[in-house]
């Protein structure tokens, strides 16, 4: 299996380098108009073909690798390390992107995937999507060199066969780790399809704002993925690490959240170019910079550049990734210095105080949130470069920068849609803001009254001020987005007769677009509020002897027993913790800590209880030597759910927003 | 004499509200292990996990408990903040300390961001100032302000979206 998967690699470098030189001599042929042997348009479509045969090979090989970790064939060995025979089949299968080769052969198959629907789709425009499937062609050719020369997933163990492998890193065997890597790796990956649409449009100077239209619905898809997978790395993180958290400013974090945040800024500056055909150049370096931000992300993940929780994935080849990106980074610059005249706006921003020029300090403050997060994480180089010693940028350095910016963006996400096209006269201004502005005031001085201040034991409290401030801007966005949904609906309501609920969905459904987007925005605001939760964690910690107690907030845990356990793949020690509220029992939790046979590594496992007020999530430490006596933590993170709930609001809005709006019945009719 | 009364209940109500938001300020609790837990929240495990001592909790961590009993004497032994962020730097390296100082070139750390901002800030609206004021931008906003010059189907389109969402249309 490892000499086949080995020649469907080969075969798919070739077809992929052919659909690369096929079709760039085919457009160079057409767009020239110069008199060829072959016609142009069927070297074209050999390109393409080739394209989707390169896809099954890729498929080929990634089949073999994982067909060769299910049948425990440690001669590879890539299998030998990051499998073994007692590996669950779910985890065998997560094996596929455990370990650096891995992890590349399936960006290349997942490239692969999203150029086999793209060239399946071609009829949409010919011509654009052959520069796209080109220059797609040209990423692919970068990833499966690697895999041939660089990082070759099916190389032999070298000395004779061992009888089982070293098993997979405890912490990715969690039933997330099966979800999260490829969802991250679909929106990383997918990002290349916008990329290739947007270069493919400069580069054949494409009329129009339609390659936009196209380029969207792939950037949304792609954008709900990295989503997806970023949010699920977060749930991961929290159930897993057993540190309380679900954010650390991880440099492997930070690398999954700057194209996000880039490619946030494309979707919504991208409507000044549909509408206006303003920002031209800008969303073509708002793509350009998000596709190099997810390669920086992998050079960063995997040169071992910073250091990271994620060293798992270190190893040598940040060079071909340095590579990559500069002649990646050449090609753009190139082709927008030779075609920028075709990029010039149609319209000028008339106001300061309008939707456009919100669009664009949104755009500046998500790129904001972006410079700070690299400079962030690049600043230890930086700093080892220029003083000669490396110095930490953790936590406390994002939340002093970044969470003031996050949350004038928040600000921006209240007022932007608020303001009407071109310019804003002082009247609209009364009257859309005054239901926000008297929420986020209402809502300052209930916090107040609660208790949540800026000061705590008479000192100022940066987390409890930050707190206040989102709550507080929580509210006005809300008000703001739902006084939207209102008025629209209340409008339908009055012409059609319907419900107010009715009159929403009908609402919705004739401009999926724009109310999907509102609903995104309120799934922000959800998670905002979960965020601001984080002020008011508590925590506890005692050594715990049978029926010693442990309280925390309005708990009290219990200690009813500890017992043992053990299968093939590890064993496991864990507490029975019988949780009291209001002296009644409510229920039990049962926190673990497991030791892998194989590699004899501990992990802890999180016994998490979820209400929409907090979580109880405690900790089995270990014991202490001493006593011999168990170690539990026991916290109390409030408003931890709303995040999760959050995301699926912001899912639900994206799913929204893919969907076509219906058009009214009389354009309909008209349209027969 | 209605409206003296109305202008007294407005004062009385401002000050109520400001009196509130007083004693609201002052109030929280207080907690004799908040210096413990701020400071282990600026320094970071050595034991290589990449995590805040104060959150450092991994199973077999082999420098987080001694770290924290240091810090624990440190502030029993009445050093400040500042003193005993000196103390771990010196004995475990700049790396110790979960964000750049302030001063040396690690200030540029905090500076930068800001700069970067406001500099983009100022950019952006010093460049729509000059859209809006240049005499093109001018001609533009003329043309668009005159219905004369928009064509009757798009005029009669935009009509429809403001009867139909109470608003200028798109997003």
């Amino acid at each position: 299996m490892a000499a086949f998967g080995s020649f469907a690699l080969l075969i798919a470098l070739a077809l992929a380098a052919y659909n690369l030189l096929a079709g760039a001599v085919a457009l160079r042929l057409l767009s020239t108009g110069q008199p060829s042997a072959v016609s142009p348009e069927r070297l074209a479509d050999t390109a393409r073909r080739a394209g989707i045969a390169g896809f099954v090979a890729i498929s080929a090989a990634a089949f073999a690798l994982i067909w060769s970790v299910f049948a425990n064939d440690f001669s590879i060995t890539y299998i030998m390390e990051h499998s073994n025979r007692a590996l669950p089949g779910a985890y065998k299968f997560s094996a596929l992107w455990s370990g650096q080769e891995g992890s590349l052969l399936l960006w290349a198959w997942l490239l692969g995937i999203y150029g086999f629907v793209l060239r399946l789709r071609h009829k949409t425009d010919v011509r654009l999507f052959a520069y796209a499937g080109t220059i797609l062609a040209g990423i692919q050719v970068f990833f499966l060199m690697v895999l041939n020369f660089a990082a070759p997933p099916f190389a032999l163990f070298n000395g004779p066969m061992p009888d089982d492998g070293n098993g997979l890193n405890p912490l990715l065997q969690y039933p997330e780790m099966v979800i999260h890597p490829p969802m991250l790796y679909l929106g990383y990956v997918g990002f290349s399809v916008p990329f290739a649409f947007a270069l493919g449009a400069l580069i054949m100077r494409y009329p129009g704002e339609k390659w936009i239209k196209i380029t969207r619905v792939w950037t949304l898809v792609t954008w709900l993925f990295l989503t997806g997978g970023i949010f699920l790395g977060m749930h991961w993180a929290y159930a897993v690490l057993g540190w309380g958290g679900y954010w650390g400013w991880d440099p492997v974090e930070n690398a999954s959240f700057m194209p996000w945040l880039t490619g946030t800024a494309f979707l919504h500056s991208v409507m000044m170019q549909e509408k206006k055909g303003m920002m031209k150049s800008w969303n073509v370096w708002l793509i350009f910079s998000t596709f190099l931000l997810t390669l920086l992300g992998t050079l960063l993940t995997r040169a071992g550049l910073v250091s990271s929780v994620h060293a798992f994935a270190q190893s040598s080849i940040g060079s071909w990734f340095t590579a990559f990106m500069v002649i990646v980074l050449a090609i753009c610059i190139f082709t927008y210095v030779l075609q920028r005249k075709h990029l010039k706006s149609d319209h000028q921003l008339e106001s300061l105080v309008s939707r456009e020029s919100s669009f664009l300090f949104n755009n500046l403050v998500l790129l904001t949130a972006c410079f700070v997060i690299l400079w962030g994480t690049l600043f230890p180089i930086l700093s080892e470069f220029v003083q000669g010693n490396k110095v930490t940028v953790g936590a406390p350095f994002y939340n002093r920068v970044a969470v003031p910016i996050g949350l004038f963006l928040l600000f921006l996400t209240g007022v932007g849609p608020l303001l009407p096209w071109r310019a804003t006269s002082l009247k609209s201004i009364k009257r859309n803001f005054v239901l926000p502005v008297i929420a986020l005031w209402v809502t300052v001085f209930v916090c107040l009254a609660v208790g949540v201040t800026p000061w705590k034991a008479g000192v100022f409290d940066t987390g409890n001020f930050y707190a206040l401030v989102a709550f507080a801007l929580s509210a006005g966005v809300m008000t703001a987005i739902l006084s939207e949904f209102l008025r629209g609906a209340g409008v339908i309501a009055k012409q059609t007769g319907r419900n107010l609920f009715v009159a929403t969905w009908l609402l919705t459904r004739r401009n999926t677009r724009r109310y999907g987007g509102y609903i995104i925005h309120i799934g922000v605001v959800v998670i905002v509020i979960g965020l601001a939760g984080a002020a008011f964690n508590r925590s506890a910690e005692s050594e715990l002897g049978l029926h010693d107690k442990l309280n925390i907030g309005p708990y009290t845990l219990e200690c009813t027993g500890f017992t043992q356990d053990s299968n093939l793949n590890y064993s496991t020690e864990y507490a029975l913790l019988d949780v009291y509220k209001g002296g009644v029992k409510q229920f039990q939790m049962t926190p673990e800590k497991r030791v892998y046979q194989i590699s004899g590594q501990p992990q802890t496992m999180v016994a998490i209880h979820s209400v929409p007020e907090w979580d109880l999530y405690v900790v089995y430490e270990g014991t202490n030597p001493d006593t011999n006596q168990p170690i539990i933590k026991a916290m109390l993170n409030p408003l931890v759910s709303w995040i999760w709930f959050g995301l699926v609001v912001m899912v639900l809005g994206t799913l929204i927003a893919l969907v076509p709006s219906q058009k009214p019945a009389a354009q309909r009719g008209g349209n027969q | 004499m209605k409206t003296a009364l109305r202008v007294s209940f407005w004062i009385k109500t401002v000050q109520a509200a400001a009196l509130a938001v007083a004693v609201c300020f002052s109030l929280g609790a207080t907690d004799a292990g908040s210096r413990f837990n701020d400071l282990g929240h600026r320094l970071m495990c050595t034991c290589g996990c990449a995590q805040l001592l104060g959150e450092c909790n991994h199973v077999g961590c082999t420098e987080s408990g001694r770290e924290r009993k240091e810090l624990s004497a440190a502030i029993a032994g009445g050093e400040s903040d500042k003193e005993i962020l000196a103390m771990f730097s010196a004995k475990y390296g700049a790396t110790v300390l979960a964000a750049p100082t302030t001063h040396g070139f690690d200030l540029v750390a905090w500076i930068a961001p800001f700069a970067v901002f406001g500099a983009a800030l100022l950019g952006t609206i010093l460049l729509v100032r000059r859209w809006v004021t240049s005499p093109a931008g001018k001609a533009q906003a003329a043309r668009l302000a005159n219905p004369a010059t928009l064509d009757p189907e798009t005029e009669a389109l935009r009509e429809k979206i403001r009867r139909e969402t109470g608003s200028d249309g798109g997003f």
